[in-house]
């Protein structure tokens, strides 16, 4: 049976969307001293960087950018075989830092798990937050977002693809049901 | 593509495909080595037994640092002290370790096809750490990754290897690995210590005379007198050797300018290396032994997904 796929957020949709999470990192951490976003990769990476040019578009300041690959600190890899290692980019020190994790679509909250478990490898932020483009639901984990670019209520059986471009942006959200 | 291979027994077995993976792998386990704290959760849970039946500092160390990174339990056995001594045969040996359920066996033995043979009778995956005058896969492995660190790729380099090419492991890996990529290998050496049919393992030219093997060569890679394996009877001296195999500071001027120099260790300096090329600025040496870790890193975690995906 073909899979039926809905688009149920555009490209001018995600952009109001990072426009509005970069506003409330900075209204939540009183601007943008000591900020950090690290993108889980892939895809979350894609958004960080975009939140980036958007928090340096309203407050004139670069904040550092990283990434993260959460492959090393899965829970279900003996069941997974073999994936394929991406490279984690951390260039500068987390130590006290106020660290705004970065994914595309929160569902379970197990990457979020390994994603904070491969942080504290790399020191001790002052605070890991998490921003998210989608949250889907289906919790596994006691793990919330603090940004959310809109809530979709899904069947577990459903799926829910950021597309991306050529040039690694954003342009649509689709729900693909079975 | 997915890796497949449950053991590392050489690099013959190995397409061209999964040296790639393994080489991309080992690039993105390299970050960990430079970190704060060296370790990752990956294998936790796992065991890995070192079985090394021959005297090893490097490759031992090198497999028992990558398996602790990973969050693996590593255990050492020598041929030294271990029941070998007491005329245990290899395969109760291997039985006995069997029976305490390890994940991994890296084993290097004085015999070419021990790994084979420990592969074929055993239900845990087995690594290949160097068997006789066979292979040395990890090796081969480390070697390719730091001519790609230095050179951007490996396909299209001139590769000299000079040396005692009938002992050397390194040297056959070496040559099926950098063929897989299509390098290009000139072996080098006394004709005593050429091996007849060497060519035919791969893309490989035989020269005796040193000076036309690196002429132009991007790489040249040193290799020992392996003194255990009574190399010193197929050469007159020592002195002699050194005359006209040794690599120094005049003959490597005819390398390209921007050649790198290669050993896989231990050096015998004075012999096949002068000490002002050894620690001179194009040698890569210790760049070898820093992605030896990274590359065993990548092999422990390739081999045991296929392990787990296997016993499922």
């Amino acid at each position: 049976m073909a899979q039926a796929e809905t688009a149920i957020l555009d490209k001018a949709g995600i952009d109001r969307a990072i426009t509005r999470i970069a506003h409330e990192i900075l209204e939540h951490n009183k601007g943008s001293k000591n900020l950090a976003l690290i993108g889980i990769r892939t895809g979350g990476d894609h958004l960080a960087r975009l939140l980036q040019s958007r928090i340096c578009v309203i407050e004139g300041v670069e904040v550092p950018l990283g990434s993260v690959d959460i492959t090393m600190y899965r829970d279900d890899l003996a069941a997974r075989g073999n994936l394929p290692i991406g490279k984690t980019d951390i260039p500068f020190p987390l130590d006290d830092k106020h660290v705004v994790l970065v994914d595309d679509v929160l569902y379970t909250g197990r990457t979020i798990r390994s994603a904070m478990d491969a942080l504290m490898d790399f020191g001790r932020p002052s605070t890991i937050q998490l921003a998210v483009l989608i949250d889907r639901g289906h919790r596994e984990l006691p793990i919330r977002s603090d940004y959310v670019g809109r809530n979709v209520p899904t069947a577990r059986e459903e799926d829910v693809a950021v597309v991306f471009d050529e040039r690694k942006n954003p342009f649509e959200v689709r729900l693909i049901k079975p | 593509m997915s890796f497949t291979h449950k053991h590392i027994l050489g690099i013959e077995q190995l397409a061209k495909e999964d040296i790639q993976l393994i080489l991309d792998t080992a690039e993105a386990f390299k970050e960990i080595n430079s970190r704060d704290i060296k370790k990752v959760p990956t294998l936790r849970g796992k065991t890995i037994i070192n079985a090394f039946f021959e005297a090893s500092t490097r490759t031992r160390l090198s497999f028992e640092i990558a398996g602790k990174r990973l969050s693996a339990d590593t255990v050492n056995i020598s041929g030294s002290t271990s029941s070998v001594v007491k005329g245990e045969t290899l395969e109760d040996t291997a039985k006995n370790i069997e029976a305490m359920a390890p994940d991994i066996i890296v084993i290097r033995h004085g015999h070419s096809g021990a790994p084979h043979y420990l592969a074929e009778r055993v239900a845990c995956s087995v690594v290949n750490a160097g068997d006789g005058a066979h292979e040395h896969p990890s090796q081969a492995l480390l070697d390719l990754l730091t001519m790609r660190d230095h050179k951007g790729s490996i396909e299209g380099l001139e590769v000299a290897i000079v040396g005692d090419i009938t002992h050397s492991r390194v040297a056959r890996s070496d040559i099926y690995a950098l063929s897989k990529m299509g390098a290009r290998v000139r072996v080098c050496g006394p004709g005593t210590m050429l091996p007849i049919g060497i060519e035919r393992l791969g893309n490989v030219e035989v020269f005796t005379d040193m000076r036309e093997a690196i002429k132009d060569a991007d790489v040249v890679m040193m290799l020992r007198i392996q003194m255990e394996r009574q190399s010193n009877i197929m050469i007159p001296s020592l002195r002699e050797y050194a005359r006209f195999y040794g690599l120094n500071p005049t003959n490597l001027q005819l390398a390209k300018a921007d050649a790198i120099v290669m050993h896989p260790g231990p050096m015998n300096r004075g012999v096949e290396i002068s000490s002002a090329v050894a620690d001179g600025t194009q040698n890569v040496i210790l760049d070898q032994v820093e992605n030896g870790v990274a590359v065993r890193m990548a092999l422990l975690y390739l081999v045991s997904g296929v392990e787990s995906m296997q016993t499922k």
